[in-house]
């Protein structure tokens, strides 16, 4: 870990490797900067609506795991999948199932784009959990980060099937959402929306 | 004039089109253009914080790496859109070039292979070959002061795209209204469209036109002005207050949240007021090939 400081507020830089403990996660902060190594699962919306909608539980022990937005554009060979194009979805689409995959299923940390609601903020912040956001449309960084694709279960919903990668130096992931009610999204809306009366008054608009 | 009939009439054009088409699609996806990628530069030495500085750092690595390994940059393939110029005097049977643009698109779709993006909307069934009913798009136009064909490809990607807004104001709403709603838009997409964006403003017209004008105010070159100078001087003012949100790169804070805000408008109703705002996504992807009437093609942004 390495750590800065910005403004009299200390962020740190972490290098962790997958599966995630309660307290390593509860340690991390808006604003931190995480990078992965290990196993992280691809899930998307129906996958995730199998698992929640249709009741059928996951292939896998999901416990501490750490779960990314994605349905990957692959190659199918002899011995299993490539992964040709590896890119982050939005994650809202997916936002009402934060808290069961959370206190059903154990996740730690979901990574994904664009953020999630103040209620899934608040299943991180009772359940120790965690929103990783990635840099969206940079999936040719993202890819050269996976090294494998060492299994995939539920063929069928392909590309939305639930992916096993193994993955190295993944990131550069931002902490948007910490398990303390933290979210920068929150922030970030809250500081525009303030300024917005200054901004209306500048560009000659009457409220 | 050129005279372009003998052009127009061989099957090897057509063929021409048909590979150009194709090798469109997939280029704009692999190589970004290099005012956008001016721009991103200038975005993060503008950045002083960590999270924009690492976020804009990695989107500039990310063409980077799309550039040394030839791999697309994102991987939403998006809606492939054609904006095709048919410059004066340029024949061209039309029907015959939808029909090649379109299986270019298709046929480097399944070759290289790329995911198809295109789907029913009402039974969500997708062909695997980036068309279908209405798609590829094709915007196109006649144009007065070029003798060449022009076509330019635009994948849009749907992070962006779902970000379109169209509102009728009224004329009493003035130009504060459309000012008020282009802030206003902006600021509730926060960071779902992937900033720093290309703000496409539509301003008049009918409410088709309106929204076109949007997306087609997208394709100009990353801050270029309008040529109408009230209008140029509204772009400015529009990107000096997106800027000042501090929404910042993904919506995380910082200093740049949109790269440029491009305006275009028409004439409209007497008692219409309609403003259109299409966002283009950090990549700003676009690619164009130029068939002279003599045969020979170039490629641009």
């Amino acid at each position: 870990m390495t750590g800065h400081e910005e403004d009299g507020i200390e962020m740190a830089d972490y290098e962790l490797t997958t599966p995630l403990s309660e307290d390593q996660v509860r340690v991390l902060r808006t604003e931190d900067t995480v990078t992965l190594n290990g196993i992280i699962w691809g899930i998307r919306d129906a996958t995730l609506i199998r698992i929640f909608d249709h009741q059928t539980e996951p292939p896998v022990d999901l416990r501490d795991a750490v779960l990314l937005h994605v349905a990957p554009n692959v190659r199918k060979t002899e011995s299993g999948y490539l992964p040709l194009s590896v890119g982050t979805t939005t994650s809202m689409r997916m936002d009402r199932f934060t808290e069961g995959l959370l206190s059903r299923y154990g996740v730690r940390a979901l990574i994904g784009k664009g953020g999630l609601s103040l209620t899934s903020g608040e299943a991180f912040r009772e359940h120790g959990g965690v929103y990783l956001a990635i840099v969206g449309g940079a999936a040719s960084v993202e890819t050269l980060q996976v090294e494998a694709i060492e299994e995939v279960y539920w063929e069928d919903l392909m590309p939305e099937c639930l992916w096993k990668f193994r993955v190295r130096s993944f990131g550069p992931l931002i902490v948007a959402m910490d398990a303390h009610g933290g979210s920068t999204y929150q922030d970030v809306a809250n500081i525009a929306r303030a300024r917005l009366a200054h901004l209306y008054e500048q560009l000659g608009v009457k409220v | 004039m050129a005279m372009t009939t003998g052009l127009a009439n061989t099957a090897e054009f057509y063929d021409l089109l048909e590979t150009l088409g194709g090798q469109l699609y997939v280029d704009s996806q692999k190589d970004i253009p290099p005012d956008v990628r001016n721009a991103l530069r200038a975005a993060f030495d503008r950045e002083t914080a960590n999270t924009p500085r690492r976020i804009l750092g990695t989107m500039l690595k990310a063409i980077e790496v799309a550039d040394q390994h030839r791999m697309l940059v994102c991987q939403d393939t998006g809606i492939p859109i054609f904006w095709i110029k048919i410059g004066r005097g340029f024949a061209v049977d039309g029907v015959r070039m939808m029909d090649a643009l379109r299986k270019g698109v298709e046929r480097v779709t399944v070759d290289h292979p790329l995911r198809s993006s295109v789907v029913s909307p009402i039974s969500r069934r997708n062909n695997q070959t980036s068309s279908g009913i209405g798609i590829p798009v094709f915007h196109i136009e006649f144009a007065p002061d070029i003798d060449y064909l022009d076509v330019l490809m635009m994948p849009k990607g749907s992070g962006s795209e779902s970000m379109s807004f169209l509102k009728m104001l009224f004329p009493a709403d003035g130009v504060a209204g459309i000012k008020k709603f282009v802030l206003d838009t902006v600021v509730d997409a926060a960071g779902k469209p992937c900033p720093p964006t290309i703000v496409g403003v539509g301003i008049g017209g009918s409410s088709d036109v309106c929204v076109t004008l949007a997306k087609k105010a997208t394709l100009r070159p990353v801050g270029s002005r309008n040529a109408d100078p009230e209008v140029a001087e509204l772009e400015e003012e529009l990107l000096r207050a997106i800027n000042a949100t501090g929404i910042g790169p993904m919506g995380l804070g910082g200093n740049t949240t949109a790269l440029a805000v491009h305006v275009e408008y028409a004439w409209t109703h007497i008692t219409l007021n309609p403003v259109a705002v299409n966002m283009q996504c950090w990549r700003g992807e676009r690619r164009r090939a130029r068939i002279y009437p003599d045969g020979r093609y170039e490629f641009d942004y």
